[in-house]
């Protein structure tokens, strides 16, 4: 169904757009004055000085892959992410977790865990799919290499940026 | 199948969510119900098993005529002939219970839905929430039907039963009891189908545990079917447990060349790997069953021992050469023999297409010396068939040969005695599968041999070329009972490999012997032309099932017994 959109009607003396080139003119006029006064400052010497400081709570950078308070690795691998990755940048290679290991309950985790940062949109659809709060979306943006294959992260570098972290739901508790 | 000469089924008229159907007398109502397009959520049911009715899933709402009392007027019919239905107050069950004259089956009702609802929340107290890890997620009845059925919600609070898990029930099955739902249907295959009574309960109520009897495994060679009907993940293949999700897989319906049975398959591969083959139904050939010795029989596909390049042997070692180059090179060799001097093995790996291609190849070079390696095993009395090679039947009737082998010790006398001189070997390994040594085949001036490994034939010959294997190839092969089916390619073969009828197409082409065949479908259409006993036929008509091509008096034990079943009523079918 097609919406009408209202128009605002315009006064004559809006129509000539002086005043607004004027107010535009006026407000680049005050910056001009405060940065010879010092008082603003447009310029971040990126990149010895970096984003991370000013980043929003909700920035979507570089995913990783966490372990939890017991420091167990919480990816099962499932393949929900791989499944839903859009850009199809997640290749998942499962194993079975041998019977001595302390976790062999689990019974199942990722032996290859590889994210294509050269496919990546960080769109964060891995974070919302992922069922066991194993993969989290970090504020690493400044990702680099200098061959494709260095810019694919494996399980070993998605750990190192992810970490620990803690107080999330703990499914494989004592009761389980 | 024609049903002239049986006697005349008697028909009853069943009322399915409101409307009127016809089923012959004897149909469960489940049966009944799916023909009229309404699915009933069942676990216990299996068509091809006995039905305990023990998982009250397949509950519906049902009802009858009502019941005159004497001197009591009988109801009057409708317009449509039917008498009106009173509905009882509790549900049926589906799958165990006949249908009957002027029955009323609900299965949209709320009763239905109420007790669906229940059975699925009775079934989800104890079951674990680990679909992330489990096998069977994405291909799980109980998945499914609690999307369709289930609360979304548990109103339990107390902690779930432990159960034993990861138990080795058997060399290649693994059972995890806490995600079992008791249906059954396992324990009942392994005693009706496989005569291997080894599975069967413990314990009642909530701590009901399915196991082994003690002492005993799980190892008979069907094991692995209990996998595929089990309806969630508490049994699960060694094989294929956490190797790939099931919706990564992409589905081929192709047929199994172990044997001369032909099982139906379907082959789940992804990026050109295969990961699983599951037994597809075919009520004439392997009804939903195959054995797991040829289930399994597919881990060479993907490994390191393939051809991937045609190789020629220049001053006693191979070099990898284009297909063109190996091509012309065989061409010119083999031009310099009379055709008396040639000797030709067929396999009876081969599809029709392949053989037919090969017989032009035959006559070309005109040489009568052609035979084909048999293999033989023991019959298993269920689908394992005593002829190991899954097309003889179709060696026969293409070459038009009544014993394929009976050229064998000919040829291979003939090479130690010097009247062959080149040998031509098509997708087979003489010197491991028909008792051909490495010298004998030093002997002739010229080896030409494809297959799809490495192996000691390749060896010993001077151009081995990279045949695909069944599962890179499409074409008809011909089973045990006569039967025509289709082989279909699920994966690209590795490297520079071809399908065997493109070798030797190419390979005539070479000799002078042009053809314009571009296709398999254009071979099948030469095979009808060809054949009379293919007349009629086109590969759409021969189907994901095959059609029956020629009389040959073989019988596939399983599916005799599954009929006598049938016939008494003990199973669907």
């Amino acid at each position: 169904m097609a919406i009408v959109v209202k128009r605002p009607k315009l006064k004559w003396w809006e129509q000539l757009y002086l005043p607004g080139i004027l107010k535009g003119l006026g407000i680049t006029l005050r910056h001009f004055f405060a940065t010879l006064r010092g008082k603003t400052k447009v310029t971040m010497q990126y990149p010895e000085e970096k984003w991370n400081d000013h980043l929003p709570e909700h920035y979507r950078g570089a995913p990783a892959l966490v372990t939890d308070e017991q420091d167990r690795e919480r990816c099962v691998a499932c393949q929900l992410c791989e499944f839903i990755c859009p850009p199809r940048a997640i290749t998942i290679k499962p194993e079975e977790i041998p019977s001595e290991d302390k976790w062999a309950k689990v019974e199942k985790r990722p032996r290859e865990f590889d994210i294509d940062m050269i496919r990546c949109i960080y769109c964060g659809l891995c974070e919302e799919v992922c069922p066991e709060q194993a993969i989290f979306l970090r504020k690493d943006y400044s990702i680099t290499g200098t061959s494709r294959a260095e810019m694919v992260h494996h399980k070993k570098k998605l750990y190192e940026i992810g970490g620990q972290r803690v107080g999330l739901v703990n499914k494989w508790n004592e009761l389980k | 199948m024609s049903d002239e000469g049986k006697p005349a089924v008697e028909m009853v008229d069943v009322q399915i969510d409101g409307e009127w159907h016809s089923f012959p007398k004897g149909t469960r109502m489940i049966e009944a119900c799916r023909i009229a397009g309404k699915e009933v959520p069942h676990y216990c049911y299996h068509p091809k098993l006995s039905s305990p009715g023990n998982c009250r899933m397949c509950l519906v709402e049902m009802g009858m005529p009502p019941r005159t009392a004497p001197g009591q007027d009988p109801p009057e019919k409708d317009e449509s002939g039917h008498l009106p239905i009173s509905w009882m107050p509790r549900p049926v069950i589906a799958c165990a219970n006949t249908v009957a004259p002027n029955m009323g089956i609900r299965t949209e009702s709320d009763l239905t839905h109420a007790c669906r609802q229940g059975v699925m929340e009775l079934l989800l107290i104890n079951h674990p929430l680990d679909c992330p890890i489990c096998d069977q997620a994405g291909e799980c009845r109980l998945q499914e039907f609690s999307v369709e059925h289930g609360n979304g919600d548990s109103r339990f609070r107390d902690n779930k039963v432990k159960k034993p898990k990861n138990v080795d029930v058997g060399p290649r099955v693994r059972l995890d009891d806490e995600r079992c739902i008791m249906c059954s249907r396992c324990i009942r295959f392994t005693d009706e189908i496989a005569d291997d009574p080894v599975l069967g309960f413990t314990e009642r109520g909530s701590y009901t545990t399915l196991t082994v009897h003690p002492g005993q495994q799980l190892a008979n060679n069907y094991s692995l079917n209990t996998v595929d009907i089990c309806p969630v993940g508490a049994l699960t293949s060694n094989d294929f447990r956490f190797q790939m999700r099931v919706w990564f897989l992409k589905e081929t319906n192709t047929i199994d060349t172990n044997c001369a049975t032909g099982a139906n398959i379907t082959v789940y591969s992804r990026q050109n790997e295969i990961y699983r083959i599951t037994p597809r139904q075919n009520n004439e050939v392997n009804s939903d069953w195959m054995p797991d010795s040829h289930r399994l029989n597919f881990h060479w596909i993907n490994s390191e021992a393939r051809l991937t390049a045609p190789l020629v042997r220049e001053n006693g070692s191979f070099k990898e050469v284009s297909w063109p180059d190996a091509i012309s090179t065989t061409a010119e060799r083999l031009r310099a023999y009379d055709g008396g001097d040639v000797a030709v093995i067929v396999s009876a790996r081969m599809t029709n297409e392949e053989l037919l291609m090969a017989k032009r190849l035959i006559a070309l070079l005109g040489t009568d010396q052609v035979a084909a390696v048999p293999r033989a095993g023991e019959a298993d009395g269920y689908l394992v068939s005593a002829d190991r090679n899954p097309n003889m039947n179709g060696v026969k009737l293409v070459l038009g040969m009544d014993d394929p082998a009976a050229k064998l010790d000919a040829i291979k006398s003939g090479l130690s005695g010097g009247s062959v001189k080149a040998l031509i070997v098509l997708q087979e390994n003489l010197i491991d599968d028909a008792g051909f040594t490495a010298e004998e085949l030093g002997k002739a001036d010229f080896v030409l041999s494809t297959y799809p490994m490495a192996n000691p034939t390749a060896d010993a010959s001077d151009v081995a070329l990279p045949g695909a294997c069944w599962a890179e190839k499409s074409g008809t092969m011909i089973n045990v009972t006569g039967r025509l089916q289709r082989l279909n390619r699920a994966v690209d073969g590795p490297g520079l490999t071809l399908e065997p009828w493109e070798i030797v197409r190419d390979l005539i082409q070479a000799l002078g012997g042009g053809n314009g065949i571009y296709s398999a479908d254009d071979l099948f259409k030469q095979l009808v032309a060809e054949y009379p006993e293919f007349e009629g036929f086109t590969l759409s008509k021969v189907g994901e099932l095959g059609v029956p091509l020629i009389e040959t008096g073989e019988t596939i034990p399983l599916i005799e017994r599954e009929k006598e079943r049938i016939a008494k009523g003990i199973v669907v079918g």
